[in-house]
C-alpha cells in the first residue's frame, strides 16, 4: 500500500557509488599518485553482493539516468524522497573498498566516500542523513574514522556488511562500539559480505539468489554474536540496526534464543535475562524487504508473534527492487503500527535523531 | 466411574515413532569386527583425521555432561547411547517408542578426511547398526551412514544397504564441504531416490567451513544456534540447485533443527526467486512448492514461544502431515514426549505428529 501520510523517516536508502575520480578529490597526493600509477583509479569496485544489473539491485523504472538538466540529487528527490514523503532519509554508500585486504588503502577510500557523502549529498539536501562507512577488518581505522567525523551530527550511524572478517560481536570490535556509544551513533549491519568466508556454514552456493537469501541467516548469527559476547552489556546505550535483513524470521530467532539461553547461560553469565527481551530492547530492523505473502494476513500474524511494535524502522531500500510503484508499505500493517514504524521508532533508535527532534520541539 | 484419575501420557496412549536416537560405540573397538585388519591397525596407529584443531574433543565444549543426559551414562562405563538395555529401560519402554530411527553420528566417516578410511568406517558403522542394534531390538531402524564427500562410494554403500529393510534412510551432515544441493552430491541423491530411501540431514559437530557465513563463533550457544541456520542454508541449496527437479521422487527429512523457521524461509525464497528466477531457469515452480512436496521436519529441539498457542499456528502453515516427532536421546536437550508439546492438538493431529507421518514417510508398518 501507499504511504498514507508525510513525515516518515526512511532508514535505508542507497546513494550511488562515486567514481574514483570523484573520490580522489578527497585524497592526498600520495594516494592519488598510487591509484593512478597502479591504474586502480580505473577499476570498478562493485561488490559481489550487489551485482548492479541484476533485477534485485535496481528497480527497472529507476534505472534511467538523471534527466536533462537533472542532477543525481534531483533524481533522488524525484524518485525516493518526494514520492514517499520522507522528512528524513538515512543514506549510505556501500563502496567496494571494504572488500580490499590492504587496510590502509581501504581506509583511505572509505574516508573519501564519507567526505563525498557529506560534501556532495548532505550539504545540498537537508532531509538527508548519512552512514559512516568503516572497515570491520580494521577496528583501529574504524575508530579513527568515527572520531574524525563525529562532530558532523548529520552522520547518525556507522555501517558494516553483516558478513566481514569475523563475527561482529567479537571483542576486537569493541573499541568501535565504544566510540559509537560515546558519540551517539547506532551500529548498522547491512546485507552483504566481503566473502572472507563462504556465505553459508556449508560452503559456497552456486547462485546469486542463494547468497541473497543467506543474508537472513547471517543476521541471525550476527545478533547471536552480539548477545553471546556481551556487547549489549558492555555498551548499555548502543543500538544495533539490521538493514535489508528481512524480519519475518524474527519469531524463530526470539524463541530459539530464549531456549538456547536456558541451556547454555552458564558459559555466558553476563546474559542475565532472556535474550529475546534484549533483542526487543536493543536491535532494530529495516522494513524492506518484507518476506511474506502479498495479501498481508500472514504478515499480521507474524507481527503478533514478534510481540513488539518497536522493532521495525521504515525503509524503502531505494533503489533496490523490493516493491512496485509507490507501495512502500506491505499489506497487513495495522494503522497504529504504520505510525510507529515511520514516525516514532526511528528517533527512539537513533540518539542523534532524537536529539534533533528535541531541538526542534518548542 | 471408568474415567482415569490421572491422564495417561501421550506415549502410553499412542505408540510413538522417535525420529532421532543416537547409538554410540563404547570405543572404536566396537567396530573392529567389521573392519579389515588394515583399517583396525589404522584406527589404532593413525586414527581419525578431521577438519578441526582438536582431535579428541569438541572445539566448542558442550554444556551438560559433554552434551549428554547426565543420567544416560551406563553404570558399567561407556558413553551414553552405547548400552541397548539402558536405552530400552530409560527411553524406548517408558516413552512408548513403537519405532526408533537410529542416527549414528559417531565414527561414521562423514567427517573423516582420508577417503578410504571414511568409506571403511561408514561400512563398518552400518554393519554395527545392523548386528549390534537392529537385529537385537526389533523396534529400531537404521540410517545408512556414508562417506559423503566421496559420493561415488557413498552411492555404492546406499545401494548395498538398501537391500536390507532395516535401513530406512540415508544420513548426511549439513556441515559438508559444499552446500548439499551442489552437483558433486547428486550421485548420492540418485542412489537414494532409486532405492526409495529418504535423506535424513542431521547436524554434525565438525565441518569443513566456519559454521556461520561471518566466521567462527566463540561460544557454544552460537555454535548450537548455527545448527539451525546451516539447515536453512542446505534446504535453500537443495531447492535452488535443482535437486528436486532432477530427482522428483527424493524425500528429505531435516532432523534436529526445529521447524518454526520453515514458513518465513519459504516466503523469503519465493519472494526473491520471483525477482531472480532468470538466474535459475531449472526451477519450474516457486521454491515453497518443492518443499511442500519433498521435505519433512523433525521437531526437536522444539521451539518454545512465550505464547505456546503460536506454535500450532505455525504448524498450520507448514502442514500437520510434515512434522516428525523426535527426542534426540540420549543428548542433553532431549525432548521428552510427555512434556515437550505444550499446546492443544486434535487426536488426529496428535497421531500425525507422534506417529503416522513418520510411518508414512519411512514406510514403517
Amino acid at each position: 500500500m501507499k504511504v498514507p501520510f508525510a513525515g516518515a523517516i526512511d532508514c535505508d536508502l542507497h546513494l550511488p557509488s562515486p567514481s574514483m575520480a570523484v573520490l580522489m578529490r578527497h585524497m592526498d597526493d600520495f594516494w592519488r599518485e598510487q591509484f593512478v600509477t597502479r591504474r586502480i583509479d580505473r577499476m570498478d569496485f562493485q561488490l559481489t553482493s550487489f551485482p548492479p544489473n541484476t533485477p534485485l539491485a535496481m528497480r527497472d523504472d529507476w534505472r534511467a539516468p538523471a534527466g536533462e538538466g537533472e542532477t543525481p540529487l534531483d533524481k533522488l528527490r524525484r524518485e525516493a524522497l518526494d514520492p514517499f514523503g520522507a522528512r528524513i532519509a538515512i543514506g549510505s554508500i556501500l563502496h567496494g573498498a571494504i572488500g580490499l585486504y590492504n587496510e590502509d588503502m581501504a581506509a583511505v577510500i572509505c574516508s573519501a566516500v564519507n567526505d563525498h557523502l557529506a560534501r556532495d549529498w548532505l550539504d545540498h539536501e537537508p532531509r538527508l542523513r548519512g552512514s559512516i562507512l568503516v572497515m570491520g577488518s580494521s577496528p583501529d581505522h574504524a575508530v579513527a574514522e568515527i572520531e574524525r567525523l563525529a562532530a558532523d551530527r548529520r552522520f547518525v550511524q556507522i555501517i558494516l556488511p553483516v558478513m566481514g572478517d569475523f563475527l561482529p560481536g567479537k571483542r576486537q570490535m569493541w573499541p568501535v562500539y565504544r566510540a559509537c556509544e560515546k558519540h551517539g551513533l547506532a551500529v548498522a549491519l547491512h546485507a552483504g559480505s566481503t566473502y572472507r568466508y563462504p556465505p553459508t556454514g556449508s560452503g559456497w552456493p552456486s547462485y546469486h539468489v542463494e547468497d541473497y537469501i543467506a543474508q537472513s541467516t547471517a543476521f541471525e548469527n550476527a545478533i547471536v554474536s552480539f548477545l553471546a559476547e556481551g556487547v549489549f552489556n558492555e555498551f548499555p546505550d548502543l543500538r544495533l540496526v539490521c538493514l535489508e535483513s528481512g524480519f519475518t524470521w524474527l519469531p524463530t530467532l526470539l524463541w530459539r534464543l530464549n531456549k538456547e539461553w536456558r541451556g547454555t547461560r552458564q558459559e555466558t553469565p553476563w546474559l542475565d535475562r532472556p535474550p529475546a527481551d534484549v533483542v526487543r530492547e536493543r536491535v532494530r530492523f529495516s522494513l524492506q524487504p518484507v518476506d511474506a505473502p502479498a495479501d498481508g494476513a500472514l504478515l499480521t500474524r507474524t507481527l503478533a508473534h514478534i510481540g513488539s511494535d518497536e522493532l521495525l524502522l521504515f525503509s524503502t531500500d531505494y533503489p533496490h527492487a523490493q516493491f512496485d510503484g509507490d507501495n512502500a508499505l506491505p499489506e497487513g500493517l495495522p494503522a497504529d503500527l504504520q505510525r510507529k514504524i515511520m514516525i516514532d521508532n526511528p528517533p527512539a533508535c537513533y540518539p542523534r535523531l532524537a536529539a534533533e527532534a528535541k531541538e526542534i520541539a518548542p | 466411574m471408568n474415567a482415569p484419575l490421572v491422564d495417561t501420557s501421550v506415549s502410553q496412549r499412542l505408540g510413538i515413532v522417535d525420529c532421532d536416537i543416537h547409538p554410540t560405540q563404547r570405543s572404536v573397538a566396537d567396530l573392529f569386527p567389521y573392519l579389515s585388519e588394515h583399517w583396525r591397525e589404522h584406527s589404532k596407529s593413525i586414527g581419525p583425521h578431521i577438519r578441526q584443531g582438536l582431535a579428541a574433543m569438541q572445539a566448542y565444549p558442550r554444556m551438560m555432561a559433554a552434551g549428554q543426559r547426565a543420567d544416560a551414562y551406563p553404570a558399567h562405563g561407556g558413553p551414553p547411547g552405547s548400552d541397548l538395555d539402558l536405552m530400552r529401560r530409560q527411553h524406548l519402554d517408558p516413552a512408548g517408542v513403537e519405532t526408533g530411527m537410529l542416527v549414528a553420528l559417531s565414527k561414521g566417516g562423514m567427517e573423516e578426511r582420508n577417503p578410504d578410511y571414511a568409506t571403511a568406517l561408514a561400512h563398518a558403522v552400518n554393519d554395527w547398526q545392523l548386528h549390534d542394534w537392529v537385529r537385537k531390538e526389533p523396534r529400531l531402524r537404521a540410517g545408512v551412514v556414508v562417506p559423503q564427500e566421496d559420493p561415488a562410494f557413498a552411492a555404492r554403500e546406499i545401494r548395498e544397504r538398501s537391500l536390507e529393510p532395516a535401513f530406512r534412510q540415508v544420513i548426511l551432515s549439513p556441515r559438508s564441504i559444499e552446500p548439499l544441493g551442489r552437483r558433486r552430491y547428486w550421485p548420492i541423491y540418485e542412489a537414494a531416490a532409486e532405492c526409495g530411501l529418504t535423506l535424513g540431514l542431521h547436524p554434525a559437530a565438525n565441518g569443513a567451513n566456519p559454521s556461520t557465513g561471518g566466521g567462527w563463533p566463540t561460544y557454544y550457544m552460537q555454535e548450537h544456534y548455527a545448527f539451525g541456520t546451516n539447515m536453512q542454508s542446505n534446504l535453500v541449496s537443495m531447492v535452488f540447485e535443482g535437486v528436486f527437479e532432477r530427482f522428483p521422487r527424493l524425500k528429505v527429512a531435516l532432523i534436529e533443527s526445529g521447524f518454526t523457521w520453515i514458513p518465513a524461509m519459504c516466503w523469503r525464497m519465493d519472494r526473491h526467486w520471483a525477482r531472480m528466477r532468470h538466474e535459475v531457469p531449472h526451477l519450474k515452480r516457486p521454491p515453497s512448492e518443492y518443499i511442500r512436496e519433498h521435505v519433512w521436519f523433525a521437531t526437536q529441539p522444539i521451539e518454545e514461544p512465550e505464547n505456546a498457542a503460536h506454535l500450532p499456528e505455525i504448524i498450520d502453515w507448514i502442514g500437520w502431515d510434515r512434522l516428525l516427532f523426535s527426542t534426540d536421546y540420549p543428548h542433553w536437550d532431549y525432548d521428552d514426549p510427555k512434556y515437550c508439546i505444550r499446546f492443544r492438538m486434535t487426536e488426529q493431529q496428535r497421531s500425525q505428529l507422534f506417529r503416522d507421518n513418520a510411518r508414512a514417510l519411512y514406510g514403517l508398518t
